[in-house]
């Protein structure tokens, strides 16, 4: 993840002193943590891009303001959320959970486009992906921070601004919703695996 | 009788390090001698390792240098403690905490303490308070509207976040 010798706030303190190319080691230390967050809500990969690319020039313009209270990962996850949401109200597209009927379409999508013996050959990873992409916001979410940008669960709670109980419950139901996905949608590979 | 669900939680906050000490010699004890327990904890444990070997999905490979492209056009903009008047906050504040100290003042005189219907000290220096000398300038009367009004705008806002939250929660 470190691509410079220097910690977050060093190459803050640079960027805010005018050296403008200092960015470029955050963005890079940051950019796979952005670009997942923001398409674990938009869904799509060239959106997704965008709004990445949009958290980064916003979080560039006010970094003044970003006091290092909290962790630089933590303000930047909300600067993700808030230009996601502002992305698709513009858009207009339903941000909420798909409905079953919509999961089975991916599935379906999934299924057809690849063929029974591609999906055999599927790596762990993408199915894992696969599943989170399936699962409303919310859960994706929270499984995003916790195990792939690796916060703590308090760290989890305090990035999503709620009791550290109320994250633990939450991430509780959504690797339950997950475990679920898995074994309708993945039941095969799931098998291959063990 | 342990539910699914609740062997599941249990479960995974051992996986997660969150459960007490106590409670982890309790679990480690059950997923020895108990087959369910054992059961559950390995395809739990699988599900933990799946999750945690899974790793982030990367954009294209040209997108630090599009996202250092496009800063080049924007400046900083100055920290907003910079450009907010700490003293305009401050004033604000004050004349709040004036406001409600005097109301209750003034709410405080107007109550009899003593059963005997008899005035106290106190209410009665606040009785010789004319009240009416404070309150009956036009502008102090709209600051007060302005107040209430703030104070359900406030109360709203809580309201309607209080509510979004157990919609979440739900």
């Amino acid at each position: 993840m470190m691509s410079t010798g220097l910690n977050d706030n060093e190459l803050i303190s640079r960027v805010l002193s005018g050296d403008q190319q200092s960015y470029a080691g955050l963005v890079s230390r940051y950019q796979n943590y952005v670009f997942t967050i923001a398409l674990r809500m938009v869904k799509n990969r060239e959106d997704a891009e965008e709004v990445a690319q949009d958290a980064f020039i916003k979080a560039y313009r006010y970094l003044a303001d970003f006091k290092g209270a909290s962790k630089f990962s933590t303000w930047l996850y909300t600067i993700v959320n808030n230009t996601a949401i502002s992305f698709l109200r513009k858009k207009k597209v339903e941000i909420h959970s798909l409905d079953n009927e919509k999961v089975f379409e991916v599935a379906d999508s999934k299924d057809s486009g690849m063929g029974a013996n591609l999906i055999e050959q599927k790596s762990k990873l993408s199915m894992v992906n696969d599943a989170i992409a399936m699962l409303n916001p919310d859960d994706a979410q929270i499984i995003t921070l916790f195990y792939k940008a690796e916060q703590s669960l308090e760290e989890t709670a305090q990035i999503l601004g709620i009791e550290v109980n109320a994250a633990k419950v939450r991430l509780y139901r959504a690797r339950t919703r997950l475990k679920e996905k898995m074994e309708t949608y993945f039941a095969e590979e799931v098998k291959n695996l063990n | 009788m342990q539910t699914q669900q609740n062997i599941e939680e249990r479960l995974w906050s051992f996986i997660d390090g969150t459960a007490t000490a106590a409670e982890k010699t309790v679990i480690e004890k059950l997923i020895g001698s108990d087959a369910a327990w054992k059961m559950k904890y390995h395809e739990l444990l699988e599900v933990n390792e799946m999750l945690r070997s899974s790793e982030l999905d990367e954009p294209s490979l040209r997108f630090t240098k599009n996202v250092m492209e496009e800063i080049a056009k924007f400046h900083i903009a100055p920290a907003a403690k910079s450009y907010i008047n700490k003293k305009i906050i401050w004033g604000i504040g004050f004349f709040f905490i004036a406001m409600l100290v005097g109301f209750l003042i003034y709410g405080f005189g107007q109550m009899v303490f003593e059963p005997s219907g008899q005035e106290s000290e106190i209410s009665k220096t606040v009785s010789k308070v004319d009240f009416s000398k404070f309150f009956n300038n036009t502008w102090v009367n709209g600051l007060m509207l302005v107040n209430v009004v703030l104070g359900l705008f406030l109360l709203d806002n809580y309201l309607s976040n209080k509510r979004k939250h157990y919609r979440k929660e739900a």
